[in-house]
C-alpha cells in the first residue's frame, strides 16, 4: 500500500529526515516512536503534503502512485488521512459546512453525486457515536473553542466520516486524559479493517496499550534506527530512549 | 496665462450655472449654497499632504473630462427590464435616484402617509416642507468639515428625503437605488436627508449602481438625524463598475439614547472614498458601524470614519474588514474622538484585512483621541494573509485549494455580514459577497442584484 524509499527532507537547509524506508501493507498498524525532534511530525506532514519543507531525495509510492506528485487534497481523495497533532481552529467555518464540503469533494473525485442533506446528517449522527461526541459539537466552527480532548475526538470523527485507506495519526494521544484516550483509541480500533492501514506517531507507549501495533519503529535523528513488534514499545516504556540514543550515537 | 485649478473650475461652473442649480430654491437653500461655494473656494480640493487624504488623491478625478446635468434628463427606461433590485423576502419601498435626480415617472414625487411618514424627492420636500427641512439640511453635514460636503452642498439639487415622526415605526424598509446611466462621462452629486424623531425607527438600504460603461463620478452627501431613543438602520451597498469613482459623505447626528447601525459594503467601484462621521449629541447613544470591502485589479477603497463621543455613556462599536486581491489598495482611517465630557464612554474599533497577493496594499490607521478619564476604549488592526495552516487543514480533508481559500474568505467576511440585523438582507448580502469572491460579479456592470434572471 505504502512504500517510502530513502526519503530525505530539509527544512531551511537543515536535513530533518535522512533517508526513511518504510513499507506498510493493508490491515497493518505501524507505530512510529521516538524522542522529541526526531522528525516524526515532519514524516507525517510529508505524507499528507505540507510544503514548508523540501523533499531532497527519495520516493513515496502509495497504491502504485507517486504520492509526491499529488496535491494535499488529491492525497486525501486517494484515501490518505492525517490526524493532526494540533488541529487548526477555523472561526467562521461551521463543522457541518466543512464536513459536507469535504465529503462531497471526495465523492466528486469518485464521480459520485453529492450526498443529499438528509443522508449526510444521518451519516454524521452515526459517525459521531464512534467517538462519543455530543451533538452540539457539529454546530460550532471548526475546532474553535474545542477543548484538547474535543479536538482529538473531532479528528477521529472526521476519519470515521471520510473512511481513509491509510490513516496517519500524529501524536493523537498528546494532551488527552485517560477517558478521552480510551474513547479516541476505541474509535480508531472500530475503524480498523483488513483493507486499511494505520500509522500511529507517538512519543509515549501508553496509546499502544489501547491500539496494539503490528510493527514499532523508532525514529531518531531523522532515521528509523530500530524496528520490531509491540514488545519494542514495552522496552521503550521501561528503559526510555536513552539506550537507543547511546547505541546509535556510538555507531555514528 | 494662469492655468485653472480644479477648484477654480468648479467655482466657475457654479457661477455660470447658479440660476439653473438653485432654480425654485427657497432663500435658506440659496444662502446655504453661497456659503458652501465660498467655503469650497477657500478650502479647495484636499491635497496629498493632508493626513486624511494621504492615500486617496481625488483632485485629478474631479479635474477629468466630465459632463454635468443640472436638470433631470428624460431617459426612457423600464425599471423592471433594466434593473431588478429586489432582495428576496425583503419587502421594501423602492425609491430610484437616476443620475442624481429622484426618478418618479409614475408615482408621486413625495409620498405622505397618514401616520405622518414622508418620503420621496428631497427637492420636493424642500418645496413642500421648507420649515422641516431647514431645521436639518446642512446642519448635520457642515461645509467647513469637509470640502466634498461643501462641493455637494453648493451643487446638489435632489435626492431622497425621509421623515419619520415621533413614535412612528416604519413597517417596511426604504430601499434607495442610485442609478447611473449616461452616454457620456458624468458627474453626479445627490443628497439624502433622513430625519427620525423621538422613538421613531427606520431601516434604509442604499444601493449604488452603474448601468452604462461610461466613467461616473459621484460625490454624495447623506445626512441623518436620530432623535431621542430613535433607531436607524442604514446599510449601503456599493456596486458601481470599476471605471467609476465614488465619494460618499455620511453624517449622522445621534440624540439621547438613540441607536444607529451603519454598514458599508463595497463590492465594486474603481475609486471609492467613504467619509463617515457619527456624532453623539445626546447621552447614552449607541452606534454600530460595519464595513466590508472586496477589491481586485486596480480598485482603491478608502474608508475614513470619525466617531465623536461628545457626551457621557455613549457606546460605539466599529467593525471593518477588507479582502484585497491583485494590485488593489485599501485604506482604513478610523478616528474615535472622546471629548472631555464624555465619561463612561465605551468605544471599540477593529479593522482586519487580508491580502491575497504580494502586490495588494492596505493602509490602516486607527486613531484614538481620548480626553476623558473614565472610559473603555480599544482598537486593533491587522493586515495579513489567509491562514496557511487552516488552508492546509481544509485541503487535507480533500477540499481543493481554491475552494478552501473561498471557505476561509467566506468565513472572514461572514464575521461582518453576520452583524447585519435583517436576516433576509443578511442572506442576500452574504450571497452577493460569495459571488463577488468567486469572481461571478466581475462582468456585471449593472446590477448585482439581478437575481430574478
Amino acid at each position: 500500500m505504502l512504500e517510502i524509499k530513502d526519503l530525505k527532507v530539509n527544512i531551511e537547509d537543515k536535513e530533518i529526515l535522512k533517508g526513511i524506508n518504510l513499507s506498510v501493507k493493508p490491515g497493518e498498524v505501524h507505530a512510529i516512536m521516538g524522542p522529541n525532534g526526531s522528525g516524526k511530525s515532519t514524516l507525517a506532514s510529508a505524507l499528507a503534503g505540507r510544503d514548508y519543507f523540501d523533499i531532497t531525495h527519495g520516493k513515496i509510492i502509495y497504491e502504485g502512485k507517486d504520492l509526491l506528485e499529488l496535491s494535499p487534497e488529491d492525497r486525501a481523495r486517494e484515501g490518505i488521512f492525517l490526524g493532526f497533532q494540533y488541529p487548526v481552529e477555523i472561526p467562521g467555518v461551521s463543522m457541518v459546512n466543512f464536513l459536507r464540503t469535504a465529503i462531497n469533494s471526495m465523492r466528486k473525485y469518485r464521480n459520485q453525486d453529492p450526498l443529499p442533506a438528509g443522508d449526510f446528517l444521518k451519516l454524521m449522527r452515526e459517525k459521531k457515536q464512534v467517538v462519543e461526541i455530543d451533538s452540539d459539537l457539529t454546530n460550532r466552527s471548526v475546532n474553535e473553542g474545542f477543548s484538547g480532548g474535543e479536538k482529538k475526538k473531532n479528528e477521529i470523527f472526521q476519519m470515521a466520516l471520510l473512511e481513509p485507506k491509510l490513516a496517519i495519526l500524529d501524536e493523537t494521544d498528546s494532551g488527552l486524559d485517560i477517558d478521552a484516550l480510551r474513547i479516541v483509541s476505541n474509535g480508531v480500533n472500530k475503524l480498523r479493517s483488513p483493507e486499511n492501514a494505520t500509522i500511529i506517531i507517538t512519543h509515549y507507549q501508553r496509546l499502544l496499550d489501547y491500539i496494539v501495533p503490528d510493527f514499532v519503529h523508532v525514529l531518531y535523528k531523522g532515521r528509523i534506527v530500530k524496528s520490531g513488534d509491540k514488545s519494542l514499545a514495552k522496552e521503550l516504556e521501561e528503559h526510555g530512549y536513552e539506550w537507543i540514543k547511546q547505541e546509535v550515537d556510538a555507531e555514528m | 496665462m494662469e492655468t485653472l485649478t480644479a477648484t477654480d473650475k468648479y467655482v466657475d461652473l457654479f457661477e455660470q450655472k447658479r440660476n439653473e442649480i438653485s432654480n425654485g430654491d427657497p432663500q435658506f437653500v440659496k444662502e446655504m449654497r453661497e456659503e458652501a461655494i465660498a467655503s469650497f473656494r477657500q478650502s479647495g480640493f484636499p491635497i496629498r499632504k493632508e493626513e486624511r487624504y494621504k492615500y486617496t488623491h481625488l483632485e485629478p478625478v474631479f479635474d477629468g473630462e466630465l459632463t454635468f446635468d443640472f436638470n433631470p434628463r428624460d431617459i426612457q427606461f423600464d425599471d423592471n427590464e433594466l434593473f431588478r433590485c429586489d432582495v428576496p423576502m425583503l419587502n421594501s419601498n423602492v425609491l430610484t435616484v437616476l443620475n442624481g435626480f429622484f426618478h418618479h415617472p409614475e408615482e408621486a414625487a413625495l409620498t405622505e402617509l397618514d401616520n405622518g411618514i414622508i418620503y420621496g424627492s428631497l427637492k420636493e420636500a424642500i418645496h413642500r416642507h421648507p420649515g422641516l427641512v431647514e431645521k436639518y439640511l446642512g446642519k448635520i453635514a457642515q461645509t467647513a468639515d469637509e470640502p466634498f460636503v461643501a462641493l455637494n452642498t453648493a451643487f446638489s439639487q435632489d435626492g431622497v428625503f425621509l421623515y419619520v415622526p415621533k413614535g412612528v415605526q416604519m413597517d417596511k424598509p426604504i430601499q434607495i437605488i442610485h442609478l447611473l446611466l449616461s452616454d457620456k462621462n458624468l458627474m453626479v452629486q445627490h443628497r439624502n436627508l433622513f430625519i427620525l424623531e423621538k422613538n421613531a425607527t427606520a431601516q434604509v438600504i442604499v444601493c449604488d449602481h452603474t448601468l452604462s460603461q461610461h466613467m461616473f463620478l459621484t460625490n454624495s452627501v447623506t445626512e441623518a438625524y436620530t432623535g431621542e431613543n430613535a433607531d436607524l438602520d442604514l446599510l449601503r451597498l456599493q456596486n458601481e463598475h470599476n471605471n467609476s469613482c465614488q465619494v460618499t459623505n455620511t453624517w449622522i447626528s445621534q440624540d439621547r439614547d438613540s441607536r444607529c447601525q451603519h454598514g458599508t459594503i463595497t463590492l465594486h467601484g474603481g475609486i471609492v472614498r467613504n467619509n463617515l462621521r457619527i456624532s453623539m449629541e445626546g447621552e447614552g447613544a449607541e452606534t454600530n458601524a460595519l464595513g466590508l470591502f472586496l477589491t481586485d485589479k486596480m480598485q482603491h477603497v478608502d474608508n475614513y470614519t470619525v466617531i465623536e463621543h461628545n457626551l457621557p455613556r455613549c457606546t460605539s462599536n466599529q467593525y471593518y474588514k477588507g479582502v484585497l486581491d491583485d494590485i488593489s489598495t485599501g485604506v482604513f482611517n478610523g478616528k474615535i474622538h472622546v471629548h472631555p465630557d464624555a465619561q463612561k464612554t465605551e468605544a471599540f474599533q477593529t479593522n482586519n484585512n487580508i491580502l491575497l497577493t504580494d502586490t495588494a496594499r492596505m493602509h490602516t490607521k486607527p486613531r484614538l483621541e481620548i480626553y476623558a478619564d473614565d472610559v473603555k476604549c480599544s482598537h486593533g488592526a491587522t493586515v495579513g494573509q489567509l491562514d496557511e495552516e487552516a488552508l492546509f487543514y481544509l485541503q487535507s480533508r480533500g477540499i481543493p485549494k481554491d475552494e478552501s481559500r473561498l471557505m476561509l474568505m467566506d468565513a472572514f467576511t461572514w464575521d461582518v455580514i453576520s452583524k447585519i440585523k435583517q436576516s433576509a438582507l443578511q442572506d442576500r448580502i452574504n450571497d452577493l459577497v460569495g459571488k463577488r469572491l468567486r469572481g461571478e460579479l466581475s462582468r456585471c456592470n449593472n446590477c448585482a442584484m439581478h437575481c430574478n434572471e
